[in-house]
């Protein structure tokens, strides 16, 4: 395996800076962005592996389940800020992350146990880096359906209430909109399995060969994730859209708008 | 937003409303058929609207908007009740269950919208001008058919209307609804 120097990273900075100063001439106006992203990505990827080296050298429940819930929450802030017309107040942050913490959680602790079998079961080596893999993905699944399905009541109103008018129930008469918006996010996740191996190369399995790992292994720990990640992103999606859609109707089952965001 | 009303309609009975725009006649409608929450008590025959289940609620008192609105894509797939009233009398032919919603006129989707609604056979109808996109010839149609309705079912019906002499021809009364004109917080419906 080739270590990588500082130097090595200051090299292939200076793409990203090239790229910067093209973006710049040509006034695409996202210059400014890219460098943030590109210094954010460097400072938080240098945390986190400061962060793990020190969780793996103390093997604690406590620890993992704090870095859990960290990871948790920022996911949870990222999932409300990318719709468009969430909820208001706190059910805009609440619905996303709840709906994640059952999904992801759930769906880690059980490959933990029944899968990987490690002692103890929450080694941050696996535990962690898992955890990510699913947050990342259930998050853009969720946020992707949140915002169809919230987007579709608004534009669509005038539809669903009629059929509240003639006497449909409040779930018969958003059906639709809520497959669409299920269906939506599942899409990207369904497209990655399609594509992987045939299209594209996976990161995780493309890290761990660059690592050094034998290309079989890496592609069985890949498979597995990517398994994990759809049964994940499909379960959170659904728990979100279930709860999301139920909170568009009050108890005597009116469609509620004034309870998404103005915009 | 809405002042304080209070009005009772008897079964076989037409209400006609009439008022400035904005003066809450569409919100009153909305309020009754419980689709926005509102302060005041609504009443079927005796029974408060919150000791029905909604679904059912709606299905008794069907308000009919001014627009109307289609999620499937031919109006006969909307129909799962059977016709209460011939295609006929509403100057409508048979084939137009058949072709696409987006290619019907205004006129047409309100009639069908109609008798959607009349399908639902309800106890009480609340119509916001009902008649607002058809000519007269089609405006009598829509006029007699619910005559009609509301002598077969002795339904109670609400009719929101700009038209004087409309309301002058269907009505059994007539409340002009200016803001702050009612005083109590309470509709009596009987069928």
């Amino acid at each position: 395996m080739i270590t990588l120097s500082q130097f090595d990273l200051l090299i292939a900075s200076t793409l990203v800076l090239l790229l910067a100063l093209i973006s710049m001439r040509m006034r695409t106006g996202i210059t400014g962005q890219l460098v943030i992203a590109a210094i954010r990505t460097a400072l938080q990827l240098t945390l986190i592996g400061l962060v793990l080296k020190t969780l793996f050298a103390n093997v604690q429940l406590g620890w993992v389940a704090l870095l859990s819930l960290f990871m948790l929450l920022i996911a949870g802030r990222e999932v409300m800020v990318r719709q468009e017309r969430r909820f208001r107040g706190w059910w805009g942050y609440a619905v996303g992350t709840f709906s994640m913490f059952l999904s992801s959680f759930a769906v880690t602790i059980f490959a933990l146990i029944a899968i990987l079998g490690n002692d103890p079961w929450y080694a941050p080596q696996y535990a962690i880096p898992l955890l990510g893999m699913m947050l990342g993905n259930t998050m853009s699944g969720i946020a992707i359906a949140m915002d169809r399905l919230t987007h579709a009541a608004w534009e669509q109103r005038n539809q669903i209430e009629a059929r509240l008018m003639l006497g449909e129930r409040w779930d018969t008469a958003i059906s639709e909109y809520r497959r669409q918006a299920v269906r939506s996010g599942l899409i990207p996740i369904i497209n990655a399995m399609a594509a992987a191996g045939v299209v594209s190369l996976p990161g995780m399995m493309t890290g761990q060969i660059l690592a050094g790992a034998a290309p079989v292994e890496a592609v069985k720990y890949q498979i597995l994730i990517m398994f994990l990640v759809s049964a994940g992103t499909g379960l959170g999606t659904l728990a979100a859209v279930s709860i999301g859609a139920r909170h568009l109707f009050d108890k005597r089952q009116r469609l509620c708008l004034d309870r998404l965001r103005e915009r | 937003m809405l002042g304080p009303v209070n009005l009772s309609v008897n079964a076989g009975e037409c209400l006609c409303i009439t008022g400035p725009s904005g003066g809450g006649k569409s919100l009153l409608l909305r309020a009754i058929a419980d689709l926005d929450p509102h302060a005041g008590e609504v009443l079927l025959d005796g029974i408060p609207a919150q000791d029905v289940e909604p679904e059912q609620w709606r299905r008794q008192v069907g308000l009919l908007p001014p627009e109307s609105s289609w999620w499937l894509p031919q109006p006969g797939d909307h129909f799962h009740n059977g016709m209460p009233v011939s295609l006929e009398q509403l100057g409508l032919a048979d084939s137009i269950l058949q072709q696409p919603v987006s290619r019907l006129s205004s006129g047409e989707r309100q009639r069908l919208a109609l008798l959607r609604l009349l399908a639902n056979q309800p106890g009480v109808l609340l119509l916001d001008e009902p008649t607002a996109n058809l000519d007269p010839d089609n405006t009598q149609r829509v006029e007699r058919v619910i005559a009609d309705y509301l002598d077969r079912y002795r339904a109670a019906v609400i009719w929101v209307s700009h038209d004087r002499s409309q309301v002058q021809r269907v009505a059994s009364r007539h409340l002009e609804l200016d803001h702050g004109a009612f005083r109590d917080q309470a509709v009596e419906l009987h069928t």
